[in-house]
């Protein structure tokens, strides 16, 4: 097949070649513009993170080249140790919960009932709000004193919690501020899922006799997993380099205990400035993140096949 | 038609007569010439705060006595730091005249050479008024502002003391006095910690890198010293050990839950809701616990040096000054704006409205400047005790954030029950490599 497609322009340009005046003009020019600026902001800057990686480089004394001594330095670094833990915790709480509340939310606001325009509307409102200014009123919230989810607690006599003043409780505190914002994203992209079901396999399966719960677990959620998927990937992207709500509600603390490897990595190239060292953990970053999305399409993937498999 | 050509027995006889007059020892007629540099513009970079909005107030002054234009802008500090080392390492800031943190920044910015030498401008009577003289500024004053050969590279703007701030209704309900040690105190704020009614003894920073300003007045009463002869840091010694367990101690036992993530801002919020009775942080913040629309103790907090330590009593002192880029081609117009900034008129502002202290003895000495400020004279009175034994409170190192961090973050590790030997010898081990790196380039 591909030789054959191969050969078919070949031929063509031996044919041409004797007028040259009228061979098609080449569309090389038009991308041009396109990869000078794909080069500019995208190629060059991980080319020059790469490179910096290479040195020691710190703003205000002169640079050496240093080799792959800052990645070695990375090894036995314990914060950046623990600042990867952290992020996958945060990462795979913060896609999780938002997409199991999400798809209830979801299949709720796909029933019909009264004021669910309205609702829809009111439910989607935290997606709306800037996640800096969202910080500073949770972190308001979350005050251990003043704040109103204790006085809340305290009202059905749950004792007071600490949220994100205490290391074990600030990274699920931190992830419920994050659910709270994104669960409506999730929504939303599962709403569209729902709406392009066909209606026919819940006919038969309500002739079946099947309860609601079957309906949603041998219906619903295969149907919607293409969208989950979708769903799920977002989340995780970003999750992944969520910086934000941790910078403005705990800047990585109480002591490291919500440290990030971006949180980390800030700190290491604008308040250490230590930008060699800083593009290091940049690098080996960027690599987690293609690892994790390199998984993500794997399962995928084998998903489509398995479904088609089962399917046919 | 009177002849107004001068002869040259006349030029004569006026130079003769102006050289005898030198000798009499009469004053030469050297002044300060404000308008010398009328019509250049320049750019200033401020940190947000009530340093900057003095400035940009009563900027119009400055212009008119100089004509001079100035443009300014505030930036949150932390943002403005960043942007200042930015610009700097560019090579070509925008700015000509720059608002630094000394406790954060003055060793990176002599190593890195990015701020002009004023000393020459300092000793020049036609930029320089008499009244502002190198030993007008308090000793920290000038260890901030010179390097090590002596350079001025700043001038000290506005001076941070850590005092001690209480809540006299608490302490009298409780029939406490006002501690005078640091055992007292610990004793008194178990004493005022009732967390039935949701009171506590003491509040402070816990939170990493933040709570370093707190503890290092501890430190330092306890007889630390951050630094050794050689440079090598010092802070897991046992005068660190017994601050830290003084520390541990007063955050864990007396002070609200959550403390170890509580910054200057939340710990204000506890102190201002009647909620802490005691809370050690700088001078600054007396305008808001005074201001009845954000504070609900006016009018009944106390204000007192840091009690003394087992080796000394000290304040642990932060400052911020105003220096010029060594880029700048206006420098000595902005060598006239950075001296308004400090002028007596200026300082005055700036102490009687409670937004900083000026470093200028003779401002916080003056006494009719002192009657003139509006807050409590409790707070004046521990200002002016703190500059007595004031004592810089943090290390002069570049890597300065990263000793806040990891030893920050040793301390609030034993908020939450870390033994503080180990924490802290952990930190020291973290931080020393850090530390040679950053002086051996």
């Amino acid at each position: 097949m591909s030789a054959l497609t191969q050969s078919t322009p070949a031929a063509a340009r031996s044919d041409a070649a004797p007028e040259k005046e009228l061979r098609p003009p080449s569309y090389w020019p038009f991308v041009v513009p396109a990869l000078v600026v794909v080069l500019a902001i995208i190629i060059f800057p991980w080319v020059f993170t790469i490179w910096m990686s290479l040195n020691e480089w710190k703003v205000g004394s002169p640079t050496s080249f240093v080799g792959f001594s800052n990645y070695l330095r990375l090894t036995s670094d314990p914060r950046f140790i623990e600042a990867i833990g952290h992020t996958l915790v945060y990462t795979a709480l913060s896609v999780l919960l938002p997409l199991v509340l999400g798809t209830f939310a979801a299949v709720v606001f796909h029933q019909n009932f009264a004021g669910r325009g309205f609702l829809r509307g009111v439910f989607i409102m935290p997606m709306m709000a800037t996640p800096v200014a969202i910080a500073l009123v949770w972190t308001m919230m979350f005050h251990p004193q003043l704040g109103i989810l204790n006085y809340l607690l305290s009202l059905v006599g749950i004792p007071a919690q600490l949220w994100v003043f205490h290391p074990a409780t600030v990274i699920p505190s931190l992830v419920l501020v994050e659910t709270w914002q994104w669960t409506p994203l999730v929504m939303l992209i599962v709403l569209g899922g729902l709406a392009a079901i066909p209606t026919e396999p819940y006919e038969s399966a309500q002739i079946d006799g099947a309860n609601l719960w079957q309906v949603f677990r041998f219906i619903t959620l295969p149907l919607i997993m293409p969208f989950l998927f979708i769903a799920g990937m977002i989340r995780m992207i970003d999750a992944v380099k969520s910086f934000d709500i941790i910078f403005a509600i705990t800047q990585g603390g109480p002591g490291s205990a919500s440290e990030t490897i971006n949180i980390y990595l800030y700190s290491v190239a604008f308040t250490y400035y230590d930008l060699g060292y800083g593009s290091a953990i940049a690098v080996v970053f960027f690599l987690l993140i293609v690892l994790l999305a390199a998984v993500m399409l794997y399962a995928r993937q084998r998903m489509l096949w398995t479904e088609i498999a089962s399917g046919a | 038609m009177v002849n107004h050509k001068i002869s040259r027995r006349t030029l004569l006889t006026g130079t003769a007569a102006a050289g005898a007059l030198s000798l009499t020892g009469l004053p030469a007629r050297a002044e300060l010439n404000w308008k010398k540099y009328a019509g250049t513009k320049l750019e200033v970079i401020l940190a947000k705060g009530p340093r900057g909005d003095n400035l940009q107030k009563n900027i119009k002054e400055f212009t008119e006595l100089t004509g001079i234009q100035v443009e300014s802008e505030q930036i949150p500090e932390q943002q403005q730091r960043q942007k200042v080392v930015i610009e700097f390492t560019s090579g070509r800031p925008s700015f000509d005249v720059v608002h630094l943190s000394y406790h954060v920044q003055k060793r990176q910015f002599e190593k890195a050479g990015w701020l002009a030498d004023m000393t020459p401008f300092m000793k020049d009577p036609t930029l320089t008024a008499p009244d502002l003289v190198e030993s007008d500024f308090s000793a920290a004053g000038l260890q901030y502002a010179k390097n090590d050969k002596g350079q001025m590279l700043s001038l000290p703007w506005s001076v941070d003391y850590f005092i001690l701030y209480y809540n006299k209704e608490l302490f009298q309900k409780k029939g406490v006095a006002v501690p005078k040690t640091l055992d007292e105190m610990v004793a008194a704020a178990e004493k005022l910690t009732d967390p039935k009614e949701g009171t506590y003894g003491f509040v402070g920073r816990g939170l990493r890198n933040a709570n370093m300003a707190l503890w290092g007045n501890f430190f330092v009463d306890y007889g630390g010293e951050f630094l050794d002869a050689k440079g090598n840091i010092l802070t897991d010694g046992p005068e660190a050990v017994e601050a830290t367990k003084l520390y541990q101690t007063l955050l864990t036992k007396s002070a609200p839950p959550g403390v170890a993530g509580f910054n200057w801002m939340e710990s204000m919020a506890s102190f201002t809701q009647g909620r802490s009775a005691m809370w050690i942080d700088g001078v600054g913040w007396a305008p808001p616990l005074e201001d009845p629309a954000a504070s609900r103790v006016v009018g009944k907090v106390g204000y007192t040096v840091v009690p003394a330590g087992p080796k000394g009593q000290y304040s642990a002192t932060y400052g911020d000054g105003i220096g010029i880029a060594a880029a700048s081609k206006n420098k000595e117009a902005a060598y006239l704006l950075c001296q308004w900034v400090v002028s007596k008129k200026q300082g005055a502002r700036l102490l009687q409205a409670g937004g900083g202290v000026p470093f200028r003895n003779s401002i916080l000495n003056d006494p009719e400047i002192q009657s003139g400020v509006k807050m409590p004279k409790e707070w004046l009175q521990s200002v002016i005790d703190s500059a007595k034994i004031s004592k810089l409170g943090l290390p002069v190192v570049i890597p300065v954030a990263e000793f806040r961090d990891i030893v920050g973050a040793a301390l609030t590790a034993t908020l939450s029950g870390a033994d503080p030997a180990a924490e802290l010898k952990k930190a020291n081990d973290q931080y020393r490599p850090i530390l040679e790196r950053s002086e051996k380039t």
